[in-house]
């Protein structure tokens, strides 16, 4: 016993220093007061001043974040949609289509998603004159089809793992359908909702591939300025970027495990006290 | 406590909406709406799973038979705007010529053979050593302490969170010539001349392997986790030692969870551009890659398409395999 | 402690001082962190015994039986099978087997490879693996199943395959963990007598966990009651429901009528209880050995009292009440008669005769009388 939980100790040790030394090292290296990023040169702020400076990363992270929310709200509707249909729905006529198109996304390597969706736009274009060139909208649609398929997959597990006896009971007692959702289905399922728009909105400020494709002219994101410099080697302002991004993320992914961890422990609680009074 | 305080809030939460709903049941428009839906067969279940629907067939399915046309070079397409369609739309007796084209180039070009080849053996590799380094921390995760086992487990989802392009990124920091090993194995005088990692397949495989490690972990997770313990105590009470424990129970069960992490790193792996782009040489052939070549420097559409297509077909299998073992999964049978 | 003479026993291994044990808890204590599991208990089961650890959920019947198995490691004390110390021996390197309440039958393995597993650990001869296999098969009635996965079996032929797998290398002890608890209640009758049917064929040495007390009456020689970590009492069936030596077994066992008094009359041949609490006196016809005016109890299981609506002839071991409940259980009826001091006794009657139960109903005074060698004086 004591052999192999030094054995798992290990293994974690190990395998922890690879997804993080690479994630730290950028954050160091973003204090470096030497341009050549790996020699250290000192400890200094310059470059999160000369990020701040950059007028097309700061454009461009503005465009990102404007396309990542509209994208995050409309997946999470549409995804909601999908996922209240394929969970509760039963079986009618068109599902298995529905729920192959779901969950197609998922596993079709973006070059592909990037390219079809492009030619798409192109034909459309060419047919209704809409959507007239390629930027904010095209992007905004192709990444809500892309992360769609995750608030779907999000919200039908969850719906899936509680019995559908609350809804039957809430319309046994005469609620509308519509009503239902607001009332019963929709606070359920909140929990759910935050973590596809969380998923959402980061899949689609880290979307590079498929935006790409359907962006045109003058609508260049971030990870599309990242891309193009980081083509040309290490530059320490996109350490700095780095950092701050792994800073905020770290926090969000912090306060939700606190956050989790504590409903996880009142439901315990809960539990605890039930048992003891019965 | 708590929960009592919070029970009077979340009913008047309830109260509200319940209230703006009634009264947008009883707007005329509402009723007019309702009747007319009702009167053409349209209930509110048909619109919920319409509107998706639409939004996927539209966005989803008809780009891929466009795409299939294009690569098939179909007249019918109409008469595209773009100057690359328009030159290959040219001359009815061209097209079939045409036609054949994009997918017979793909048999004699070595170039598209080679990178098919290559992308398979790249991905099939990086997907063995994601599994040999992602099963036993899947493992030393699952069977850890539960108050442990939720934070493990966001240390493994939290890379996932940051961006993808700036973790591939890192790597070049650390691999160049430069760069951190590099830094290091000098300092300790391992080394006189720094060893070139960078824009070599092994980088490649790094790439791959660090950042589709959490995909192989998290499915391999929750099947370990929910294993039944008592059967690796019952292989122990039957005489088993812990290793054949794990080699005749712990692996077998794990079997959809194998398959579910390999096929998730596998598949995008295939297709994976912006990590060759980044740490592989400049010559690397990657199917991913050669499409976004063809595509963005040879201009040449319906070749893309066509290499697209392939990818494709190259991935039907690898995704049936997954959904096979996520449907396993999600029964919790096992064959 | 009030202690009761018993009848004397057929000359039973466990009566015999000379006897060896063949499994030996020395003195083992279980703690989970700060939680007692299992309290410094000590107990002797001797070969071919079919022995019962009872007790409610949480009592620390399971853990025994884990550290026999090998799963736990006692906090202190030691465990001998068969003259030797096993305390540090692994579980697969135990003799003993266990039959897991789940049952864990490997799910991706045929009945047949679910039963051989074992042997094959032991590296026995695959020509020898096959016979055995088939042997235990045959015995437990599943030879045409060997090709089933368990998924494909019922609840009753599950158990089955868990107890051929558990039985087929052999153990010198089988640790049953409720082996019929996932039964239905008549697959479960029926499973009784065929698990102790099969341990007298093969002369294994068993030991059953449940917390169902009948299970552990039918099944057993001997039980273990156990409570909060800490074997109660030890004994047959018949010993520890007709002669608790607590409140907590009588109790725990079967119905029983309390009747709290003091002790008026102590003496070798007899006691007299007053009682204010059942209205008269309790006469017991054998002596307990107790401090004159101490508080104790009469404890009398509801077969054993009678009730009539004529007063019987007697002024001990006899009080009155109205019947406040009837309730018809086929093979017999259940009285509840409140007392004077408002006490409910339960009192069941056989049915014998059809229209037995007629003469008395709902409402109707009536009395309770019992013999004197009825009652067990508990004092604590």
């Amino acid at each position: 016993m004591k052999q192999s939980s030094t054995f798992r100790i290990s293994v974690l040790v190990f395998g922890f220093a690879f997804l993080y030394i690479p994630i730290l090292s950028l954050i160091v290296y973003s204090f470096n007061k030497s341009r050549l990023v790996t020699v250290w040169g000192g400890f200094s702020t310059q470059w999160y001043g000369r990020l701040l400076e950059n007028r097309q990363i700061l454009d461009a992270a503005w465009l990102s974040l404007k396309i990542a929310a509209i994208n995050a709200t409309g997946a999470v509707i549409l995804g909601t949609l999908a996922g209240l249909a394929l969970a509760r729905f039963g079986k009618f006529r068109g599902r298995t289509l529905l729920s192959g198109m779901t969950t197609a996304p998922l596993v079709m390597p973006e070059v592909i998603t990037g390219l079809s969706l492009l030619m798409l736009f192109v034909v459309m274009e060419g047919a209704f004159g809409w959507p007239a060139g390629r930027g904010f909208t095209t992007i905004t649609i192709a990444h809500m089809t892309l992360t769609l398929a995750y608030v779907t997959v999000i919200v039908q597990s969850r719906l899936s793992s509680l019995d559908d006896s609350l809804e039957e009971a809430a319309m046994d007692l005469g609620a509308r359908p519509a009503k239902i959702f607001f009332l019963i289905t929709l606070p359920i399922i909140a929990p759910a909702l935050v973590s596809g728009w969380l998923l959402s909105f980061t899949i689609s400020l880290d979307d590079l591939v498929v935006t790409s494709f359907v962006s045109g002219p003058g609508s260049s994101t971030l990870p599309m300025v990242i891309f193009s410099k980081v083509r040309l080697g290490v530059s320490p302002d996109i350490n700095a970027l780095a950092t701050i991004i792994v800073l905020l993320v770290t926090i969000g992914v912090i306060l939700a495990g606190i956050f989790m961890a504590r409903q996880e422990k009142r439901r315990l609680r809960d539990m605890q006290m039930a048992a003891a009074a019965k | 406590m708590s929960a009592r305080a919070e029970a009077p809030r979340r009913h008047r939460h309830s109260a509200g909406v319940q209230l703006i709903l009634d009264f947008l049941h009883r707007l005329p428009p509402y009723r007019w709406t309702q009747a007319r839906l009702v009167r053409w067969g349209i209930t509110g279940r048909t619109a919920v799973a319409a509107i998706p629907y639409f939004w996927l067939l539209l966005f989803f399915l008809v780009p891929f038979i466009i795409v299939l046309k294009i690569a098939f070079s179909d007249a019918r397409i109409g008469i595209p705007p773009y100057q690359p369609l328009v030159q290959w739309m040219e001359g009815g007796v061209m097209q079939i010529n045409v036609h054949l084209k994009n997918f017979y180039s793909m048999v004699e070009d070595s170039l598209y053979w080679k990178a098919y080849l290559n992308s398979i053996k790249v991905a099939g590799i990086s997907t063995v050593l994601c599994l040999l380094i992602g099963y036993p921390m899947a493992y030393a995760v699952a069977r850890a302490q539960s108050t442990w086992r939720h934070i493990l487990l966001m240390m493994v989802i939290l890379p996932f969170w940051t961006s993808f392009l700036l973790r591939v990124y890192a790597w070049i920091g650390i691999l160049k010539n430069n760069g951190l090993i590099n830094n290091f194995l000098m300092w300790t005088g391992l080394i006189d001349e720094p060893i070139v990692m960078l824009q070599t397949d092994f980088a490649i495989y790094v790439g791959i392997v660090y950042s589709y490690l959490p995909f192989m972990i998290l499915p391999l997770y929750s099947n370990l986790e929910k294993m039944d313990l008592t059967l690796l105590e019952a292989a122990a009470d039957l005489g088993a030692r812990p290793f054949k424990t794990f080699m005749t129970i712990t692996l077998p069960l794990s079997l959809p969870g194998i398959v579910a992490g390999s096929m998730l790193v596998f598949i995008p792996a295939v297709g994976e551009f912006v990590i060759p782009e980044l740490l592989g040489p400049s010559d690397s052939l990657m199917i991913g890659k050669v499409l976004w070549q063809v595509f963005f420097t040879k201009r040449d559409w319906p070749a893309a398409c066509a290499v697209a297509i392939a990818l494709l077909l190259l991935l039907v299998i690898p995704i049936v395999l997954l959904q096979r073992a996520q449907a396993a999964e999600a029964r919790g049978a096992h064959r | 402690m009030a202690t009761n003479p018993r009848p004397q026993q057929q000359l039973a291994v466990w009566n015999d001082p000379q006897a060896v044990p063949y499994v030996h808890i020395d003195r083992v204590t279980k703690k989970f962190g700060d939680f007692v599991a299992v309290n410094n208990v000590s107990l002797k089961i001797y070969k071919k015994e079919l022995f019962c650890l009872l007790g409610g959920s949480g009592c620390g019947k399971t853990t025994l039986l884990r550290m026999l198995a090998g799963f736990e490691e006692p906090t202190s004390g030691k465990l001998f099978i068969d003259g030797v110390d096993v305390t540090d021996l692994p579980p697969y390197e135990r003799p003993v087997n266990m039959m897991f309440q789940s049952y864990a039958l490997f799910p991706h393995m045929t009945v047949e490879q679910n039963v051989a597993f074992g042997l094959k650990q032991d590296g026995v001869a695959k020509d020898e693996i096959a016979t055995r296999v088939d042997d235990m098969l045959k015995l437990v009635r599943l030879q045409q199943f060997a090709k089933r996965k368990p998924h494909q079996l019922s609840g009753g032929q599950r158990q089955r395959v868990a107890l051929a797998r558990s039985l087929v290398k052999r153990p010198k002890l089988l640790l049953l963990d409720e082996p019929l608890g996932a039964l239905d209640k008549k697959l479960r009758e029926h499973t009784q007598f065929e698990l102790v049917n099969l341990q007298e064929q093969l002369g294994v040495t068993f030991v059953v966990v449940t917390h169902d007390q009948e299970e552990a009456m039918t099944l057993s020689s001997r039980i273990g009651v156990m409570n909060q970590g800490e074997i109660i009492q030890v004994g047959t069936p018949k010993d520890i429901y007709e002669y608790p030596n607590s409140r907590f077994v009588a109790e725990f066992i079967g119905n029983v009528n309390m009747f709290e008094g003091r002790l008026i009359e102590d003496e070798p041949d007899h006691v007299r209880i007053d009682s204010p609490e059942m209205g008269g006196t309790v006469y017991v016809d054998h002596g307990v050995s107790s401090a004159p005016d101490a508080v104790v109890s009469a404890a009398i299981r509801p077969e054993k009292i009678n009730i009539s609506t004529e007063k019987p002839a007697q002024t001990d071991n006899v009080t009155q009440g109205v019947v406040k409940e009837i309730a018809y259980m086929g093979d017999m009826s259940v009285y509840l008669v409140q007392l004077a001091s408002n006490k409910i006794v339960r009192v069941t009657q056989p049915n014998t005769y059809r229209h037995a139960d007629d003469s008395i109903t709902w409402e109707q005074t009536v009395y309770l009388s019992w013999h004197a060698s009825s009652p067990v004086v508990l004092s604590e």
